[in-house]
């Protein structure tokens, strides 16, 4: 009995939803009286960091190829093995929702994916996450004895509890994948929208691409990652990737601030499970006030900028 | 090439959420269904399309029971050749994939299309239990899809960008926006629907891994706090103190 937790990397980085997945999977642990253990594949040299979240010992396999679900899922499965484990925990991100299905259906095990807070084991093991595009949380029971967990991002507060662990080998040798990548673009430098814990997003109200100055600029003054509404990404104001909602991407950042969008319902569909929202639009009876922690009635031209003044004079007497 | 392609019914976005039987289950009085987005726009569509070009047939499988129907039709007018409704509601996604994984047995497919989550549980799952269930390659978040020979050339989103990969038929696809583009079923199609083979099967015994235990409504927002375009300063130090967010 242990907890398996897996860690995506991307050149050898360990990204933020790891480190969440890894102190998830800790605190599991230490409800079970359980050890907690790391797997990830491939550059294993910044990994030491994981025994700070709660990793006992971290495994790493030899392997760059690019993502094949057959293969995470092998490899993940021989660690679990390697370490007894009953409970795998996997970060909701991209690749991590591609493979977490595999790795049940092949151990014959219950799971649960975005699940929002610890389980309670009191009687099997319950969990809840949000659904109805967070209109509701669900609570499930697995009835079986293995479970896999996908932690939806934002979830948790991590906190250094323990120190450094050595990567080692893990003694399992993968097959060729079957899925072949050929090609991997991202942007640099931004932090993913899915993965942002500050965002700023804009709508129709900026009356064309050529205005996005002020939003960017109130973005980097809070280091927040852009996002925009549907019908700015179809008309090719912004790149399609930023498409949050319904139909687009979901988030859950810490603060969401909404600048000229009218908060239409399968816009609030992405977004309202973040924690605070702000929203700046010039109409009073803008629907998204209804959603929102903050607001701003005001013509946006003249307020975004006095805001992120604001901020530049917050951050600097900080 | 005869591909099947998963199709579910959800809730309207826009539909007030209910729960039943001391909230165990959803309320579906009084609201409307429709076929999820993206099966409906994208992997039904890119199949069609697909099969206009190198011949072959779209199969569309559903797991539910016959209030599916209507959506099934749909999937009919839209363009598939026939349908395979599997008659039990299933409770969790893993048993909708072990059904279709029992159904698709029994004929092999060169390509399975499905979306990249339905909006009501956003589970993401079913795909990837599909494919193993099947032993076969899986590629998740596809926003195009071509076709070469046995080739699919696929580009996936990832975090921030996308990822360029390549698959061997017979494979698992699900379907992100921009694999196609939304068609709207024709007079034609809404005949010639009525009269392809909708075929029910029932479903193999199946033990359930997890069950819903309760439903809760999320509480109320604490209402909004309003500023004026003058208090930005404030509004900075709220959401340092208040909120902690910054
Ligand atoms: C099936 C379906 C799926 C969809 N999925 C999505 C989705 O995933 N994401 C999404 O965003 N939308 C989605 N939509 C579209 C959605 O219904 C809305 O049409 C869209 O969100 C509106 O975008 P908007 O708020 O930017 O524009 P608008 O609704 O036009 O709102 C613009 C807002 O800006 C304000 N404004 C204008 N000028 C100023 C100014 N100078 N200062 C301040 N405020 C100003 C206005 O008061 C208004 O509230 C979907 C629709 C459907 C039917
Ligand atoms: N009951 C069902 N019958 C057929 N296909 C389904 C069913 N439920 C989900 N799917 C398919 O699986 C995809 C992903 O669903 P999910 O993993 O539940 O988010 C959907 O977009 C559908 O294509």
């Amino acid at each position: 009995m242990s907890v398996l937790v897996f860690i995506e990397t991307t050149n050898g980085t360990i990204k933020k939803s790891g480190l969440e997945a890894m102190y998830f999977g800790n605190l599991i642990a230490a409800q079970k009286n359980t050890s907690c253990h790391a797997v990830l594949f491939g550059n294993a040299d910044k990994a030491n960091i994981l025994g700070k979240y709660g990793a006992k010992s971290v495994f790493y396999i030899d392997y760059s190829k690019g993502f094949d679900t057959g293969i995470y899922t092998e490899g993940v499965l021989s660690a679990a093995a390697t370490v007894g484990a009953d409970i795998i925990i996997i970060a909701h991100t991209f690749n991590g929702k591609s493979f977490a299905g595999s790795v049940a259906a092949r151990w014959n095990a219950g799971i649960v994916t975005s699940v929002n807070a610890l389980p309670n084991f009191d009687n099997g093991i319950t969990v809840t996450k949000s659904v109805f595009s967070g209109k509701a949380v669900a609570t499930y029971r697995i009835n079986t004895t293995k479970a896999v967990l996908t932690l939806a991002g934002n979830s948790i507060q991590i906190q250094e509890s323990g120190s450094e662990v050595t990567p080692q080998k893990l003694d399992w040798t993968p097959s060729e994948p079957k899925v072949k990548v050929l090609e991997r673009k991202t942007s640099e430098g931004l932090v993913p929208l899915p993965e942002a814990e500050l965002v700023v997003s804009a709508g129709r109200g900026m009356k064309g691409p050529e205005n996005w100055g002020i939003v960017e600029e109130l973005a980097k003054a809070l280091q927040a990652t852009t996002a925009c509404s549907r019908p700015v990404a179809d008309t090719g104001w912004r790149p399609h990737h930023e498409h949050v909602g319904q139909t687009g991407v979901a988030i859950k950042p810490n603060l969401y601030i909404a600048i000229g969008i009218s908060g239409a319902i399968q816009h609030l569909a992405g977004v309202n499970n973040s924690k605070t929202i702000v929203v700046i639009n010039k109409d009073p009876e803008a629907p998204f006030f209804k959603a929102a922690d903050y607001g701003v009635v005001g013509d946006l031209f003249e307020v975004v900028p006095k805001l992120t003044e604001a901020v530049k004079k917050f951050k600097s007497s900080q | 090439m005869n591909i099947l392609v998963c199709i579910s019914k959800t809730p309207d976005t826009t539909s007030k959420i209910s729960f039943k039987s001391e909230n165990k289950e959803y309320n579906p009085d009084g609201i409307s269904f429709i076929m999820n987005p993206y099966d409906e726009w994208y992997a039904l569509v890119r199949a069609i399309e697909l099969v206009e070009q190198n011949g072959g047939n779209v199969t569309t499988i559903t797991v539910g029971d016959a209030s599916n129907d209507m959506i099934i039709r749909k999937g009919l007018a839209i363009g598939a050749n026939d349908a395979i409704r599997i008659d039990i509601n299933p409770k969790e996604p893993f048993e909708a994939a072990f059904q279709i994984a029992e159904a698709s047995k029994q004929k092999p497919y060169d390509l399975i299309l499905l979306g990249k989550e339905t909006i009501d549980y956003n589970g993401s799952i079913l795909g990837s239990i599909l494919a193993e269930l099947l032993h076969l390659p899986f590629i998740s978040f596809a926003t195009k899809l071509e076709l070469s020979g046995k080739t699919f050339t696929v580009t996936r989103e990832i975090e921030g960008g996308e990822e360029i990969c390549q698959v061997e038929g017979p494979c698992v696809i699900s379907a992100a926006k921009g694999m196609a583009e939304q068609r709207i079923p024709n007079m034609k199609g809404i005949m010639t629907s009525k009269s392809k083979p909708l075929n029910v099967m029932a479903p193999v015994a199946y033990q359930n891994k997890v069950e819903v235990l309760t439903f809760t409504l999320p509480g109320e927002k604490k209402g909004v706090k309003m500023l004026s375009p003058d208090q930005m300063d404030e509004l900075v130090a709220l959401l340092h103190e208040e909120a902690k967010v910054i």
